[in-house]
């Protein structure tokens, strides 16, 4: 039985989640198999490239994010997906070392009109670095079963 | 990758096609997604998804390896022509993130890329910006997976 369910999230909450630390051999084995480009791969050639070193590919940094959200709470919520995101923004490099964590921001929420079983919630997700310096936000909207009724 | 003034609106390109296996979904949803549709076929076939589905995570990070190798066999082609291609450039984001539909294990999903606009920037000289809406589609025709991507190209002008 889920600890969480769609009841449990209103428009205001915030919460923490992570730190979960990313190494330069996960940057560039992540890299390897889905974003061969230099400035993930390799420091040197990161070094010559516009972000000046070796950094993290956004889709590896929302990956990361998902972990830490998924160690957070996911896991232990009702949870079914999600439909998309209305924004990612890449704002800052990751780069090996760092230590990120997920500030989230419930939004807004609103039940199912075709499924009485479940609702959404759209949130804003911060990711942060060591330093406090937001590195990347999201806006995802999730979905989440409903609590059933007490027999 | 080309040059920004090479670069035209409305240009379509197939970047490939990818089927999913049950073993890839898994491994990646154990390291960033392990939700239990995405790790457990016996608790996927009882979730709402029915069966085993690919982290939408999964799905976009597909999506990145087909764009990159498309643009590396550009290169090779203008490197081939005796043609210095453009520098990659980062991209400060995307928008419309959409998981249209579950990618199944067995589902092939072809990748697009099409350009709708490109635009001057004025915070880094020698760079534009490409806009793009970016697709994939299912064995069925189906849209699964789409976004509005916006990445840096290199301009052959620096002015």
């Amino acid at each position: 039985m889920p600890k969480l369910h769609w009841e449990d999230f209103t428009a205001g909450q915030v919460a923490e989640y992570g730190p979960q630390e990313v190494t330069a051999e996960e940057i560039k084995a992540f890299a390897a198999e889905f974003d061969p480009q230099p400035m993930h791969l390799d420091e040197e050639a990161a070094r010559a490239s516009l972000v000046g070193g070796l950094c993290a590919s956004g889709w590896h940094t929302c990956a990361i994010m998902m972990r830490i959200v998924a160690d957070g709470f996911i896991l232990e919520s009702s949870s079914l997906g999600a439909t998309g995101c209305k924004e990612v923004k890449w704002l800052a490099p990751v780069r090996p070392g760092d230590r990120l964590r997920v500030r989230m921001e419930v939004l807004d929420t609103r039940p199912s009109t075709s499924r009485p079983d479940l609702g959404f919630v759209n949130a804003r997700l911060d990711m942060l670095n060591a330093d406090g310096v937001r590195v990347m936000t999201l806006t995802p909207h999730l979905m989440f079963g409903r609590r059933p009724a007490a027999p | 990758m080309r040059f920004f003034e090479d670069l035209r609106v409305g240009e379509r390109i197939e970047l490939g096609s990818h089927t999913f296996t049950a073993e890839e979904i898994k491994a990646f949803a154990r390291r960033f997604d392990p939700q239990r549709f995405h790790v457990d076929e016996e608790a996927a076939a009882a979730s709402h998804f029915g069966a085993l589905c690919a982290s939408g995570w999964h799905t976009a990070a597909m999506y990145m390896r087909f764009f990159v190798a498309a643009e590396q066999r550009e290169a090779a082609n203008l490197r081939a022509e005796g043609e210095t291609p453009a520098r990659d450039g980062p991209s400060p984001g995307i928008r419309d993130l959409r998981w249209l539909k579950p990618v199944y294990v067995g589902d092939t999903i072809t990748f697009a890329r099409e350009v709708k606009e490109l635009r001057e920037t004025t915070g880094r000289p020698g760079w534009g910006l490409m806009v793009a809406h970016n697709t994939g589609t299912n064995q069925n025709g189906e849209l699964v997976f789409s976004f509005v991507g916006a990445k840096f190209a290199e301009r052959r002008n620096k002015g």
